[in-house]
């Protein structure tokens, strides 16, 4: 009886003692956090709810023979962008570096096979954030419709949208974020973009520009009146966008707790200062503050936080809003000397706030994080050397993106065809490209 | 004096426009009317080509002198066409005006139009 019951102890006890590491392993790396897995989810739905509402913001700008076609751009990137991220965007924006860290690649993050199991080291499982990152992905080049609306043949704009996430999105993607990305390791604590300014918005107003101009402006610009078909639409969208912005700015801190709270506290700010500066602006300058222009402010303050909202604080923050509108009204007055159509100023907002935010933000920095940046640097980081660590970041974003962008749309528009023809952008896009129309409550039937 | 009233496609109306104005015509009135004529079969709906009981069109109204009716009518016949011609292109009435007044001056008959 005494020796089996001893065998029976030792077996035990082997066991115990095998199964151990093992068992300990696999509970440490398999351990979600409940709470940041939650705000990391909400995140990922309120980025997402950012492209119903850019639809919304761009359909009610156009006039109304083309606001079916103007929204079909943001939901048709959910429809491609949503595919092609899954299938290899994630690969090749988070994989590792290969052809010199210009993309990155990871064959198991194909179809995003390898994340089955997988949680970061935050608590979060990896599909969480991977589907975090795609909502990013597809809100940009949607970004980017705005500049080339009313005139852009569908099947062009498609192809245009799902080669420009595979070789403009993605490297970028890889070089800001990715942990080997060579733009995350820039300076003593890398190039500051915490939620998207170099990789979504510079990058989009870039490449919106490059097109713009390279694609003509609308029939009759800018002689001829092309007023917003819905400007209700318009600020429900912006208020989307507003209410949106905070899961793209406070959940790219991926976590939740001092950095999200810090994040989410200066985009308010920044957003209400950037809506404030450019209604005084519109008040002083033209006697009436337009809701549109309050639209404009809320998104200019937005995107220039976008790069800054993990390093400054609110004094800060409400500088960049200001400084956002007035750069951006001014910006845009100059546009329509110049005389390109940019048609809803996704240069003269996305790009000039994301611009200025980029370089902007070095000012306003919290002084532990340049405590830090100086230890990693090994004694000392001054304002100046961070700024020119942002500036290098930003002049790279703006010609890789000029370049990649306009030699596509050249490809695009000579082997697709991109442009609308005549006839159909006078018919408008929803006619001649979705027969549909858009507002039936004009309709007896 | 004559009132032209044009029922025209919506997917022509920027065209026609256009032509008027080319033309010197640049008094109009443009509404958003609904109605039917011979045009059917024409909508595709959820892939199922339907019989569309109601079609939007665009009415143009425009007063003129009498001497102003053929190049305008001419204007809006060769804009509003789809290729040469289709049903469901539109219409023209023309009906006499007997009196024209500009609100602001008071003033009447042809020089008012």
């Amino acid at each position: 009886m005494f020796c089996r019951s001893r065998w029976k102890t030792i077996v035990f006890s082997l066991f115990i003692l095998l199964m151990t590491p093992a068992a300990y392993a696999a509970e440490h790396a398999a351990t979600a956090d409940s709470g940041v897995t939650a705000w990391m989810l909400t995140s990922t739905a309120l980025v997402l709810l950012m492209v119903p509402g850019l639809a919304m913001f761009y359909g009610g700008l156009v006039r109304t023979k083309n606001v079916l076609g103007t929204m079909m751009h943001s939901f048709s990137a959910m429809a491609i962008i949503g595919v092609l991220w899954v299938v290899c965007g994630y690969a090749l924006s988070f994989g590792s570096n290969v052809l010199g860290g210009w993309i990155g690649w990871n064959p198991s993050y194909l179809f995003l096979k390898g994340l089955d199991d997988s949680i970061l080291a935050g608590g979060v499982p990896e599909y969480v954030f991977a589907m975090f990152q795609g909502k990013f992905a597809i809100i940009t080049p949607a970004l980017i419709a705005g500049a080339f609306a009313e005139r852009v043949k569908f099947r062009g704009y498609c192809i245009f949208i799902t080669i420009w996430c595979l070789i403009v999105y993605c490297p970028l993607c890889h070089w800001v974020w990715a942990e080997d990305g060579f733009l995350f390791n820039l300076g003593a604590s890398g190039a500051i973009d915490f939620a998207g300014g170099t990789v979504v918005h510079i990058s989009a107003g870039i490449s919106a520009l490059v097109a713009a101009i390279y694609l003509g402006a609308r029939r009759g610009y800018p002689k001829v009146a092309m007023n917003p078909s819905n400007l209700v639409m318009t600020l429900i969208g912006a208020g989307l966008l507003w209410v949106g912005w905070f899961g793209f700015n406070a959940g790219s801190s991926i976590s939740s707790g001092l950095v999200t709270a810090r994040a989410l506290t200066v985009t308010q700010a920044a957003a209400a200062a950037g809506a404030l500066m450019w209604m005084l602006i519109e008040a002083i300058k033209h006697g009436k503050a337009t809701s549109l222009g309050v639209a404009s402010g809320i998104l200019a303050g937005l995107v220039v936080i976008t790069p800054a909202a993990g390093v400054v604080q609110v004094p800060g923050a409400i500088a960049l809003g200001f400084a956002a509108s007035f750069i951006c009204f001014f910006s845009i007055g100059l546009k329509n000397k110049l005389g390109y159509d940019d048609s809803l100023d996704v240069f003269g907002i996305h790009g000039i706030a994301g611009i200025a935010g980029a370089l902007l933000l070095t000012f306003f920095i919290r002084p532990s994080w340049m405590a830090n940046a100086a230890e990693a640097a090994g004694g000392s980081w001054t304002t100046l050397q961070q700024l020119g660590v942002q500036a290098s970041a930003v002049a790279l974003t703006i010609v890789y993106c000029a370049v990649v962008s306009l030699i596509l749309v050249i490809l695009i528009d000579k082997f697709f065809g991109f442009k609308l023809s005549q006839e159909d952008e006078m018919a408008g896009m929803d006619h001649s490209l979705h027969a549909e129309h858009g507002y039936g409550l004009l309709n007896l039937s | 004096m004559k009132l032209i009233t044009a029922i025209i496609q919506p997917d022509r109306l920027d065209a026609v426009r256009e032509a008027l104005i080319a033309a010197q015509i640049g008094r109009i009135t443009v509404s958003r009317v609904t109605g039917h004529g011979r045009q059917e079969g024409e909508e595709l709906y959820r892939g199922q080509i339907v019989v569309p009981n109601l079609i939007p069109k665009c009415r143009i109204d425009i007063a003129c002198n009498d001497e102003f009716v053929s190049v305008t009518c001419d204007a809006i016949i060769n804009a509003a066409r789809h290729d040469n011609g289709k049903v469901g292109d539109g219409k023209i009435f023309i009906t006499s005006l007997d009196e024209c007044i500009r609100i602001r001056t008071g003033e009447k008959g042809s020089q008012a139009i």
